[in-house]
């Protein structure tokens, strides 16, 4: 490829962003109405209504909390309007996404009621789109690029074209200061030591299998009423042609193609904190949650492989559908961003197959909305670990 | 090239997978191994759907299926070359 740049927003923090938006964010469930008011009042706004926020604790507040304050800090969130039940959280919020130097308020609606709070926040919000709605995009490289990966109803072609695809974009694009990041710890089931090798360091590699190992013990063995051959692989797998985990796994690991390395373990919605490259992140193996931390993480751009067709989106994170099921494409071809089903036809290879995907990364970059866009999807879906108090 | 009717991702893989539609019993299949571009061809027993496996050899109960080069999981009754590979007669070795 020759031309290896996008037009992208520079935020305060350096970070580039690939949309604008100005967020109307809730810090817990019963501000949802409040924050779809503000954004119905304001038009160029966008909320982010969720299920939770609510008498959670421990570890699974902290995550609750990164994953909120990540969406407000991505850079693809121009300026972000805050409403929480009460003041507490609300400001703790408020503060976390203000750290990147963005224009961010916070309400909360105690003592005010959800009208009287809606009219403030939509003034607010109204500024905040005067403020961000004439800002100009500016040429970037790669390393200014956050792209993560998650693949979704799988089928052998996943295996054989999609994930292969992105995975040539990662040894391509990597070298050259891309950030990555796949994740889905359960889907690695039957490949682990294969992703345990391909760690930067011994270390690393054990970090990913604690990592991995934690899930079979606190998640699988005490929960588990059969061989999981009911969600693991999926129905859809299924019927895609994938019989068992070890065999979705293996496809799946294809994602991260045939040279890099990952450099770190993160925690679930972590930023990456040790420079451009490659990341696992430990991820719950559903699409939303998935992809819900990987935004909350800094990812601006996602790349989505997929066999059956999973019609995922974000609401911050252009989702990329790319697949190599020539069936998918031509049954449900409006939500396929990369038809890579010349793969499987042998009429295409993995490099050039990678290489329509890094131009659809690029256009993206630049502004064109994907499949999952266009139909709007918006799925913002937080991982919750435990029952709340 | 032909297009190919199956795909094998390595040489020492026993399954591949179907990647056209409407795949009936008794045709012959095209069959490319995707490592080396090597081919060969298999007829089928079954009517298969896009994206399922084929076996490449006759099976007997606990034989490993190998794909990706790699164990994918067990034989649960016996199968033979030709025949659909799926979740009636492969299983998982973990869980």
């Amino acid at each position: 490829m020759t031309n290896e740049t996008f037009f992208g927003y520079r935020r305060e923090n350096n970070r580039v962003g690939v949309r604008n938006y100005v967020a109307i964010l809730p810090v817990d469930d019963i501000s949802n109405a409040a924050c779809e008011a503000v954004a119905n009042n304001i038009k160029g706004t966008i909320a982010l209504p969720h299920s939770y926020g609510r008498l959670q604790f421990g570890s699974d507040l902290e995550l609750h909390f990164r994953t909120i304050i990540g969406t407000g800090a991505n850079p693809n969130v121009a300026a972000c309007v805050v409403i929480g039940i009460e003041p507490g959280w609300t400001q703790k919020i408020v503060d976390g996404i203000a750290q990147t130097g963005k224009p961010v308020v916070g309400f909360s609606i105690e003592q005010h009621g959800d009208i009287e709070t809606v009219a403030t926040a939509s003034r607010q919000a109204k500024e905040f789109v005067h403020m961000t709605s004439g800002l100009q995009r500016e040429e970037c490289g790669i390393s200014d690029l956050w792209v993560a990966a998650k693949c979704g109803e799988s089928d052998t072609t996943t295996g054989l074209a999609s994930c292969p695809a992105v995975g040539n974009m990662y040894d391509k694009w990597i070298p050259k200061g891309l950030y990555g990041c796949f994740g889905e710890t359960t889907e690695i089931t039957g490949a682990e030591h294969i992703c345990e090798a391909r760690a930067v360091s011994p270390e690393i590699g054990k970090k990913f299998m604690k990592t991995w190992q934690a899930y079979q013990d606190e998640v699988v063995e005490p929960y588990k009423t059969s061989d999981l051959s009911d969600s693991q692989p999926t129905k859809g797998n299924i019927l895609g042609g994938l019989t068992t985990i070890e065999e979705k796994a293996l496809g799946n690991l294809e994602k991260i193609g045939k040279e890099v390395s990952y450099i770190d373990v993160l925690e679930p919605a972590e930023a990456p904190s040790t420079g451009p490259g490659l990341y696992f992140m430990d991820t719950s193996s559903a699409a939303a949650e998935c992809n819900t931390i990987q935004a909350a993480a800094g990812y601006t751009v996602h790349v989505f492989p997929t066999g059956q067709g999973n019609i995922i989106g974000n609401p911050i994170m252009p989702v990329i559908k790319v697949t190599g099921n020539p069936r998918t494409v031509r049954t449900m071809g409006e939500h396929v961003d990369v038809d890579v089903s010349g793969v499987v036809r042998r009429e295409m290879t993995i490099p050039e197959a990678g290489d329509a995907l890094m131009e659809m990364v690029l256009q993206t970059a630049n502004g064109r909305l994907t499949a999952a866009e266009a139909l709007g999807h918006k799925e913002f879906v937080m991982t919750k670990l435990y029952r709340s108090a | 090239m032909s297009i190919p009717h199956l795909l094998v991702h390595n040489r020492q893989d026993n399954v591949g997978v179907v990647v056209v539609e409407g795949v009936e019993a008794g045709n012959e299949l095209f069959v490319v191994v995707t490592e080396d571009n090597s081919d060969f061809t298999i007829t089928t027993k079954h009517d298969i759907p896009i994206g399922h496996k084929v076996a490449l050899a006759d099976f007997s109960e606990g034989d490993t299926v190998i794909k990706y080069g790699v164990d994918i999981g067990r034989i649960v009754q016996n199968t033979k070359k030709g025949e659909h590979i799926h979740t009636h007669n492969l299983k998982t070795k973990r869980w």
